[in-house]
């Protein structure tokens, strides 16, 4: 990234869009009451969601084995798998594939690893053509925005805008704001793409390791049709994203879908085992298999914060977030935006480039309440937030300490010493009530005022009540 | 699921900073309704904050030094009563955490089984009946995070004030938001704060109530401040002290 990450500024730029705020909350509203509607019965969704923290678990907990076996797997299918250790890796991987069929034309389907990779751009500056072919990745890509979501990319812009975009980037489109129109726009451009690639991109949902299967999720059809119609397919996964055995598949996708969209099932689920046959009419020549790393390993071997991994890329933390929906996912200033972004971004690229990030958060636990996995994400922002503020060497994740200040780690301190010692804490209850009104707006009391009136404290605190009005004391 | 004890004769009152330093009010009305169930309620002055701000902003230590304080003011095994969903969540379900690896952790893992929000204890505990005698009146009910999701107690608060022959209740537009209080959150973050306590303070005046119930003086600090900034005439009160000031008159 070139410019530094500002993520004040991009907070005050996101909260003065009113259109954005106004798309958001429209689209986000309707998220919350589409997986409410699936998931009515409380009992049965906690049944599903403890049965999908088990199986998450269970994977992480013995990930080496469990891609050891993908990797065999795979192999005895006849998809080529490769392992990358940082982005870059993965970058040059999937560029000498490319090379070495001579492709120079990709379709992609929709892939958070390669927008963490910034494949396309990669792959742009290397001279490959990349289409996106997802229809809200489509989009932004037209208007040269990274997602604003990771499963709605294009969540931010409302039908009018998409068909300014089509209108101004796509030749001889004219100005319609008519959904059938658009798609259909879309489609005739992207048939072209998939009849003229050398190559497809995929992600991947689940890697079963069992049968070295790679799964995925999709409403579009264009996932297959980038999986299917080039002869050479290279699917990009996070090493977490492994899965046992077919039958763990089950629960996972029941929640996941349910959880991102509100749907029961998703009108397609790929399941890719090998490249073409003999004798079978479509499918590539070639499957590469790539596993990116990228900090992964090293959020797996802390045991509370492996709980990070747990994550199925599902969206709904987003989506039910206040604070996302009210900022937009461009605002957090890397990949993964929202809760899951909070955690996942400052242990990947560090707390001195992200921490700020962990601050974004009033712990209300819509995250966590919603998280099919179950992913204790505001225990996990307090552990990094603590990391954030901790003394010079003590923390475990990159960047610790990068956000300690000695004049609020002082504060702190301060009130502890209060809150131990009962006759400060009477004196300074008395100040505050006396002096209350009389302080100046600045600092923490002028943050407040800047949205709510002076905060009214009493003349006389509750201990003060308690003692006169004869509440025992012990 | 909870298991409640049977009710007993003496309980502890355990008032949040909050309480202590803005509203005290609530904080007595919540002290004579667990009186006037037959209960002598015992105020330790020893007594200050929960730490919920130290532990929710990363400062552990500070925070457990302060919780290490409440544990010691609490001595007997009576139940621990708090009118906040908020404070009561962060000793009831995070002291455990907060003292994993700590010589007092199973002291403070048997504090936390005797902490209850007071709405839940006055419903699950002493079965109170209410009996209104009040004016009719409108009400909105918002519902603090932690109450909510810490400590499930909505329903009970509800039906509470649905025990209060003449008031109504109407709900309000995206309860289940949360206003934008969060402690430390809302000067750290005072712009994105703003924006979602704004949002609530607008819904709930929309709701045409009169007054804004909360069982959370965080929150109520928070909208009845935008209320007030905002120009939109609406009054807020903690749930404990509209309760007394109806059934006592
Ligand atoms: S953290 Fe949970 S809710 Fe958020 S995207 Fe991941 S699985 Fe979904």
């Amino acid at each position: 990234m070139a410019k530094a990450f500002d993520f004040k500024a991009n907070v005050n730029k996101a909260l003065a869009d009113q259109q954005l705020r106004g798309n958001f909350a429209a689209a986000m509203g309707g998220f919350v009451l589409k997986r409410r509607a699936l998931l009515s019965d409380p009992e049965e969704t906690e049944r599903l969601r403890a049965a999908v923290r088990a199986i998450r678990r269970r994977t992480l907990a013995k990930l080496p084995k469990l891609l050891q076996k993908l990797e065999e797997n795979c192999t005895k299918n006849g998809i080529h798998v490769h392992w990358a250790e940082t982005t870059d890796e993965a970058n040059a991987l999937v560029l000498s594939i490319l090379r070495s069929h001579n492709a120079t034309r990709l379709v992609k389907g929709k892939s958070m690893v390669s927008e963490e990779m910034h494949l396309n751009h990669f792959l742009e500056a290397h001279g490959i053509e990349v289409a996106e072919t997802d229809l809200g990745e489509f989009i932004i890509q037209l208007a040269g925005e990274p997602p604003s979501h990771i499963i709605v990319p294009a969540v931010h812009k409302n039908r009018r805008q998409v068909g300014e975009i089509f209108h101004q980037h796509l030749p001889d489109t004219p100005l319609t704001e008519d959904i059938p129109e658009l798609n259909a726009i879309a489609r005739k451009t992207l048939r072209r793409k998939y009849m003229e690639a050398d190559a497809g991109l995929s992600g991947v949902n689940f890697a079963v390791a069992e049968t070295g299967t790679l799964c995925l999720v999709e409403n579009e059809g264009n996932g297959r049709m980038c999986t299917t119609a080039p002869p050479l397919h290279i699917a990009v996964a996070g090493i977490e994203k492994v899965i046992e055995k077919l039958e763990d598949i089950h629960p996972v996708y029941r929640l996941l879908t349910a959880s991102a969209t509100g749907q029961l099932i998703t009108t397609y689920f790929n399941m890719i085992t090998s490249p073409r046959r003999k004798g079978e009419r479509d499918g590539p020549d070639e499957i590469h298999l790539i596993l990116l790393d990228n900090g992964r390993s090293d959020i797996l071997a802390d045991p509370e914060l492996r709980q990070t991994l747990q994550c199925i890329r599902c969206g709904s933390c987003l989506n039910h977030c206040p604070v996302y929906t009210r900022i937009g996912g461009h605002a957090y200033g890397h990949v993964y935006p929202g809760p899951i972004g909070k955690i996942l971004t400052p242990q990947m690229v560090g707390l001195d480039e992200a921490g700020k990030l962990t601050t974004a958060s009033s712990l209300c636990n819509a995250c966590e309440e919603v998280c099919p996995a179950m992913i204790p994400i505001p225990d996990l922002l307090r552990r990094l937030r603590s990391e954030l503020n901790a003394p010079s060497g003590e923390g475990t994740v990159r960047g610790h300490g990068a956000g300690r200040s000695c004049t609020e780690a002082a504060v702190w301190k301060g009130w502890q010493l209060v809150n131990t010692t009962p006759k400060l804490n009477e004196l300074a209850t008395r100040m505050a009530g006396l002096l209350g009104d009389r302080l100046p707006a600045v600092g923490p009391l002028g943050a407040w005022m800047s949205a709510r009136t002076r905060p009214k404290l009493a003349r006389k605190s509750l201990h003060r009540r308690c003692r006169e009005e004869g509440v025992d004391d012990v | 699921m909870r298991i409640y004890p049977e009710k007993p004769k003496n309980v502890y009152f355990f008032g949040t900073c909050l309480v202590d330093m803005a509203y005290p009010d609530a904080g007595m009305a919540g002290i004579r309704l667990l009186e006037r169930e037959g209960l002598r309620v015992v105020y330790p002055q020893d007594q200050s904050c929960c730490g919920q701000p130290a532990y929710n902003s990363g400062y552990m230590d500070e925070a457990r030094e302060v919780a290490r304080k409440q544990l010691d003011s609490f001595p007997r095994d009576w139940p621990i009563i708090v009118p906040s969903g908020s404070c009561a969540g962060m000793m009831h379900r995070h002291y455990p955490k907060l003292f994993e690896g700590d010589p007092d952790y199973f002291r403070a893992k048997a504090f936390s089984n005797r902490v209850f929000e007071l709405t839940e204890f006055l419903v699950r505990v002493c079965g109170i009946r209410l009996a209104d005698k009040g004016a009719p009146v409108t009400v909105t009910w918002h519902s603090s995070c932690h109450a909510m999701r810490e400590m499930g107690i909505i329903g009970i608060c509800k039906d509470l004030i649905g025990q209060l022959e003449n008031v109504t209740l109407v709900e309000l537009e995206k309860e289940y938001e949360c206003c934008g209080f969060g402690g430390t959150f809302s000067v750290k973050q005072p712009e994105i704060s703003a924006a979602m306590v704004r949002d609530k303070a607008e819904a709930a005046f929309r709701t045409g109530a009169q007054v804004l119930l909360t069982a959370d003086c965080g929150c109520l600090m928070n909208i009845t401040g935008a209320l007030d900034r905002m120009g939109l005439a609406m009054t807020g009160k903690h749930i404990a002290e509209f309760i007394w000031e109806r059934t006592n008159g």
